[in-house]
């Protein structure tokens, strides 16, 4: 029993890994006045290129590098239409997802079924790793593990509590004030939607070499859409993310652990979604405006205009 | 030193705005053809295969015909919907909705009515079937202001999951043989043909008709004129006391319902049993966002940029299969062409001079 619990604890924080790498992403995105449907995409294109680099080089560090980049170029296409062109950013953003679903299946189709031989090993924090039970959940994990509760902090120490924090939440807030601060609006808001194309990859990288060590098209399963989801519940705040991310990956979890009992598979697989609708609903009987959402979040901003 | 300097077009012509399309289209192709060449495939040999494969023969043209149907049927309820900007991205889950609830009809009543009775009885519990599943995001977005875009998504993956749920379960035929999907539907319930094609004609006369009173009641009457203000002018709206909540139902009812008798068609028309989501819909609800967005949401048009997608649609698989793509080529001519027609727009609202 104890076994069991230890597992299952164990494949939550992997579950959650890459939900909180991309929600952090969307945050960073959102919190400077862009919304960023394109996460699906993007995860789907890191998720892709990090496979074929550690593939071909047998790096799985130079894979996440690569995936990186590659989710910072292919983000450009929403931060132009979005920004400099004052497109409507909901089908600019699912422009950005067919794209990025479309080229991953493209690059990735020479790869589908071949198995990766270098895998990224999990790391085990010297002494922490030997503490009974939390040890093996909370210290013996995928780097990525790690690495998305750090830059999950970093986050939040960036937005909440330096000038460049300011500039971006300004820069959501009212742009037009912000300008008048002598702020670059516009520079500030590629960074944040370069960034957070940066964090989805990564969390695409997570799922194709360290989660499931194979790529496959479509493997993103809507992951990109939850994060955008929990954007919302974690009230934009990052630390909030990493208890809402750790939330749902225990709910993945949970559809296989319901698994023996006899339940339909397919109604089990209903849950993560299912569950997005109701943390919204329950999140909707707050008051508005304790929902801290950035007040022109996806209004195309136009320089000069009142 | 030279500078770009942006004003704002006041007058947007209609040659000026179709204009804008070809060219977006033009240089999203061009874009597409650039990928080809990488991918070390003729760019000019796979577009030209592309539209040759759609338009050029007999066969494609009705091949075309037959996947713009549920495409324009879509699209042109979207154009509803994003008109009062309710960005429905759910059309794929109401589409499949209204497969089952059509279905479910044929199967428990066909045995014992004749086509004439059953077959607009399938299409209204398909437009229900789709209604329903287009209104619980209506109330969510307007009681609850829970965002459309993740509820409509979320609805997609929890319809799709649901199908597969019945046709491995209780609704699993014997005539599959084990295989997931209902058992044929009786053949009063069977959508006839254009012979030798696979032209439903039925769905498409309902096609026509439904663009067609779209294009009517959007421009014509009161109920078109307070969707436009919903979605143009919200405050104003309010003012002029505008029902919301009546007028995003009344707009997600349709929009759904749309995607409903699409799916309909797509049961009875062409594969008369329920089967695997994935075979039902080819990810026609997300295709028809660009379709509805071509259009420039004229619910008319969508005749036209359905067709054109649907060429897509038809010349994309043929050259899967001549030139050894891979089946991801249709999305990615899809979001490329998507890509191109927004930055269009930019060019269409926008003067831009050097100075």
């Amino acid at each position: 029993m104890e076994d069991i619990i230890i597992s299952v604890l164990q494949r939550t924080m992997i579950a959650g890994t890459p939900l909180l790498l991309a929600t952090v992403g969307e945050i960073i995105c959102e919190r400077s006045g862009i919304l960023n449907l394109g996460v699906e995409g993007v995860m789907s294109i890191g998720a892709v290129v990090a496979f074929i680099v550690t593939f071909l080089t047998g790096q799985p560090w130079l894979g996440v590098a690569a995936a990186i980049v590659a989710g910072m170029i292919i983000s450009l296409v929403h931060a132009f239409a979005s920004i400099t062109l004052q497109a409507n950013q909901v089908v600019s953003g699912l422009a950005l997802t067919m794209l990025g679903l479309g080229l991953s299946g493209m690059l990735g189709k020479p790869y589908i079924g071949k198995p990766l031989a270098i895998k990224m090993n999990s790391f085990a924090v010297p002494f922490l790793a030997d503490i009974p039970y939390l040890g093996k959940i909370f210290f013996d994990q995928s780097p990525f593990f790690f690495l998305a509760i750090i830059l999950a902090l970093v986050a939040w120490f960036f937005l909440e509590r330096t000038q460049f924090g300011i500039k971006v939440r300004s820069t959501g807030e009212n742009p037009t004030a912000t300008e008048t601060h002598g702020v670059n609006v516009s520079l500030i808001k590629y960074t944040c939607v370069l960034i957070g194309g940066g964090f989805s990859a990564l969390a695409g990288a997570h799922l194709s070499i360290s989660y499931s060590k194979s790529w496959i098209e479509g493997m993103t399963a809507g992951r990109g859409w939850i994060a955008i989801a929990l954007t919302i519940f974690a009230l934009w705040n990052p630390g909030k993310a990493i208890f809402a991310s750790f939330l749902f990956g225990g709910i993945f979890v949970l559809q296989y652990l319901l698994q023996p009992l006899g339940i339909s598979p397919n109604f089990l697989a209903m849950l993560p979604y299912a569950t997005t609708l109701i943390v919204l609903l329950i999140i909707s009987f707050k008051d508005p405006k304790k929902l801290n959402a950035p007040a022109k979040l996806g209004e195309p901003y136009k320089r000069g205009e009142r | 030193m030279y500078r770009l300097k942006v004003t704002n077009r006041d007058n947007i012509t209609k040659t000026r705005s179709f204009m804008t399309n070809v060219f977006s289209l033009g240089a999203g192709l061009v874009a597409i053809g650039i990928l080809f060449a990488i991918n070390k495939v003729n760019p000019f040999f796979a577009i030209s295969e592309i539209f040759a494969n759609s338009f050029g023969t007999m066969y494609g043209i009705k091949e075309t015909i037959t996947k713009a149907i549920p495409l324009i049927l879509i699209g042109t309820g979207l154009t509803f919907a994003f008109r009062a900007k309710f960005w429905n991205i759910g059309a794929e889950g109401q589409m499949l909705m209204g497969a089952i609830f059509g279905s479910w009809t044929a199967l428990t009543f066909g045995e014992f009515l004749p086509g004439f009775i059953i077959i607009p009885m399938m299409f209204i519990a398909g437009f229900i079937g789709g209604g329903i599943w287009g209104i619980i995001p209506a109330i969510l977005k307007i009681k609850y202001s829970i965002n459309e875009v993740i509820s409509t998504l979320m609805l997609n993956y929890i319809c799709a999951e649901f199908i597969t749920m019945l046709i491995v379960g209780p609704w699993k035929g014997a005539e599959r043989f084990g295989f997931p999907g209902t058992n044929d539907l009786p053949g009063s319930a069977v959508l006839n043909v254009i012979p030798g094609s696979r032209i439903h004609y039925v769905t498409l006369i309902i096609t026509i008709l439904f663009a067609s009173i779209l294009c009517v009641v959007v421009y014509k009457t009161k109920f078109g004129y307070e969707v436009r203000v919903v979605g143009e002018n919200p405050d104003a709206g309010k003012y002029a006391g505008i029902n919301f909540f009546r007028t995003t139902l009344m707009v997600m009812v349709i929009s759904g319902g749309a995607a409903g008798l699409a799916g309909v068609g797509e049961i009875a028309g062409i594969h008369h049993y329920l089967g695997h989501p994935a075979s039902i819909s080819s990810g026609y609800g997300f295709t028809a966002i660009i379709v509805a967005w071509l259009a420039k949401l004229n619910p008319l048009y969508t005749i036209i940029s359905g067709l054109f997608f649907a060429g897509i649609l038809v010349g994309g698989d043929a050259i899967q299969i001549s030139l050894g793509l891979p089946a991801a080529t249709v999305q990615i001519v899809n979001g490329m062409l998507l890509v191109f027609l927004i930055m269009g727009d930019f060019f269409l609202k926008n003067r831009i001079r050097i100075q």
